[in-house]
């Protein structure tokens, strides 16, 4: 008689890079090549870039934060640094992001809405102000224009005394995924790519200890992206950021250690471990094969971890606290080096203080209390997770090696490969969540009749009139004869192969904008304008 | 009601907001349930929008925004829509959108706001009771 299968709540089971799952796994599921698992600390650091993890210290806490005017920005950093939070993370208005004054016409509504307005060395001295940055690290959501705002923290570290080579801190600088998925692009490729590598130059030289990218998976992931494509696409552009350091004569021992990423931390708890582990040991790969990385900093991923914003629910948002806290501990047992937990009202609107404090609870509860830091890669021989870090590994070197078919990341994100593979993904889990195919809990299953949250934080309407207002006592009170100077010769520079660094710290020391300094070099760069696609 | 047997829609993105994963979603969907759709792409003023609204002949605009900007934008779509001719086109709004923002947004004559978690097919629903065809 055939035996009757026992039944099961689906008929298969899958994540969300669509790997199938199986309903238990042996050791039979498990490659018998130890070496590709090592020992924390070793090639490939599948269980984490340091022999000691947590148990030497804790990942660094960084709350993203920003809003409004510089004071008001200063004001929550030194909250948090009180709170217990080890680390600043900046976020910045949209027009900052993008490289236009507050005046800026295209500015209209914008200023001080998704982060702080900082429009000239003068805001910077003020966001930063009372907070030791020989002590504090930093990490600056930065990108098109970062080579503008690093000149600008090291203006000011100046001014405290610190000398560079205490500085510590990370600009995001990774415009390959603006491009792709995150929109605050300004250049064309070829001049970004450039931007990019004079600060690797730059600060592999001056500022020893600061990292000079951080490429991004998150953004990509909140488009839309499964896991796979978010390790793929991100090594992908990594491996392009390398190329062209290499192509401008950079050697890889010497600006690959300060290289870091950084991740999403989504709803699925064992894929996001095993992903964390698969982008390891696949990056220490291909550092070690493709580029003959000798030194082991070159081919360690160290990464921050943000919990997944696009996971968060407008309904019953106390629910989203839950959410978050499953998606920290993904990412501590995934072994990340620093950690952003988001508030539970991110869906609705900026988080309150309060939200921000439980946020941070949860990274502190999870680091003090549930003992999970106390053992290194504690999943690390799992027959499931091991299964699965080689099974994400080998679907995104599949992918990886259709983007270098492509000619690499840049052609790629040209010709919107990666653009419309993030918009099936995107489209495909919409539909998912419509049929109910996948249950987001108080949004298509569990719902209740809810009345509309209250206390919401709102940004002070007048911010963008007051940043307007400093803006134009700054350039009356300013040396506008130096400051024209020091554009003039940065417009130089830019037209030249020299390193542009040099050129924009002098320019923002003389307090030009950064509307100004963007505009000189979109005028010799000119702006990238990419075609409206639809999949 | 003219000849088209279709509605056509513009999906816009106001302002310097580079979150377009829900504009893409709608404006496919929409696309799958058979109306005509133009996507504009990110980093529109007003006045491009609505000068892309009024020379493509839409009968739906669809303006997406996550960065706050709300407030500024949307009803100066609207404004604009009314003084150039385009005073008939619906106009709807989607986002991160605070629900005390809503009944402004609606007075300035946005006819809808659709916050997250709003499915495609309420989306779909709502322009088939309210477009009016040109």
């Amino acid at each position: 008689m055939e035996e009757k299968k026992p039944s099961e709540r689906k008929r298969s089971f899958k994540n969300t890079s669509n790997i199938e799952i199986k309903r238990v796994y042996t050791a039979r599921d498990v490659t018998s090549d130890d070496s590709a698992m090592g020992l924390p600390g070793e090639y490939p650091f599948t269980r984490g870039v340091q022999p000691t993890m947590y148990r030497g210290r804790f990942w660094t806490m960084r709350q993203y934060a920003g809003m409004a005017s510089a004071e008001e920005s200063n004001a929550r950093y030194r909250y948090l640094l009180e709170q217990g939070q080890t680390g600043l993370s900046v976020a910045f208005d949209l027009p900052t992001q993008i490289g236009y004054d507050s005046d800026h016409s295209l500015a209209q509504g914008e200023v001080g809405k998704v982060g702080v307005a900082i429009d000239s060395l003068e805001d910077m001295e003020v966001l930063l102000g009372g907070i030791p940055l020989d002590k504090v690290s930093t990490s600056m959501t930065i990108n098109a224009p970062a080579v503008v705002l690093l000149a600008m923290y090291i203006a000011v570290a100046e001014k405290q005394g610190v000398p560079l080579a205490k500085l510590n801190g990370t600009i995001q600088n990774d415009i390959l995924k603006e491009y792709a998925a995150r929109g605050t692009y300004i250049f064309p490729p070829v001049q970004s790519m450039r931007l990019i590598t004079d600060i690797f130059a730059f600060c592999s030289e001056q500022v020893p200890e600061w990292n000079t990218i951080s490429i991004s998976g998150y953004h990509i992931r909140e488009a839309g992206s499964s896991a796979v494509q978010e390790v793929a696409f991100t090594l992908s552009n990594g491996i392009a950021y390398v190329q062209a350091a290499l192509d401008a004569g950079l050697r890889v021992d010497e600006f690959a250690p300060r290289l870091s990423f950084f991740f999403n931390s989504h709803v699925d708890f064992f894929e996001e471990i095993a992903k964390f582990r698969a982008a390891r040991r696949l990056w220490a790969k291909i550092m070690t094969e493709r580029f003959g990385a000798q030194n082991p900093r070159s081919q360690m991923l160290r990464f921050h971890t943000q919990t997944g914003g696009s996971t968060l629910t407008a309904q019953q948002p106390d629910n989203n606290i839950i959410r978050i806290t499953l998606q920290a501990l993904a990412a501590v047992l995934g072994g990340t080096q620093s950690l952003h937990t988001n508030s539970r009202d991110e869906a609705l609107a900026l988080p309150t203080e309060e939200s921000v404090r439980i946020a941070l609870r949860t990274q502190q509860i999870i680091a003090f209390e549930s003992g999970v830091a106390d053992v290194v890669d504690p999943l690390g021989g799992s027959y499931y997770i091991e299964n699965l870090t080689s099974s994400i590994e080998r679907a995104a070197a599949e992918q990886i090696a259709r983007i270098d078919a492509h000619g690499g990341a840049v052609k790629a994100i040209e010709r919107g490969v990666m653009q419309r593979d993030i918009q099936d993904s995107a489209y495909a889990w919409q539909q998912q969540v419509e049929s109910k195919e996948r249950v987001v809990v108080g949004v298509n299953l569990f719902q209740i009749r809810e009345s509309a949250p209250r206390g919401l934080e709102r940004i002070d309407a007048s911010v963008g009139e007051r940043q307007k207002a400093r803006l134009a006592a700054l350039k009356s009170r300013r040396d506008n004869a130096k400051v024209q100077a020091a554009l003039a010769s940065l417009t130089q520079t830019a037209a030249s192969n020299d390193n542009l660094m040099p050129a924009v710290l002098e320019a923002v020391r003389t307090y030009a904008t950064l509307g100004e300094i963007c505009d000189c070099l979109r005028r010799v760069f000119g702006e990238y304008r990419p075609e409206a696609t639809l999949t | 009601m003219s000849g088209r047997s279709f509605i056509r829609v513009l999906v816009a993105k106001p302002g310097l907001d580079g979150h377009d994963r829900g504009a893409k979603i709608v404006a496919r969907a929409l696309r799958d349930a058979g109306m005509e759709v133009i996507y504009t792409g990110l980093r529109q003023t007003p006045e491009q929008i609505v000068e892309a609204a009024l020379q493509e002949d839409v009968d739906v605009v669809a303006l997406s925004c996550l960065s706050g900007a709300h407030n500024y934008s949307f009803p100066r779509v609207v404004e604009l829509l009314r003084q150039q001719g385009g005073a008939d086109i619906l106009v709807l709004g989607g986002g991160v959108i605070p629900e005390e923002d809503i009944p402004a947004l609606k007075q300035s004559g946005v006819k809808e706001i659709f916050t997250p978690g709003t499915t495609i097919q309420a989306i779909v629903e709502f322009i088939r009771a309210h477009a009016i065809q040109r």
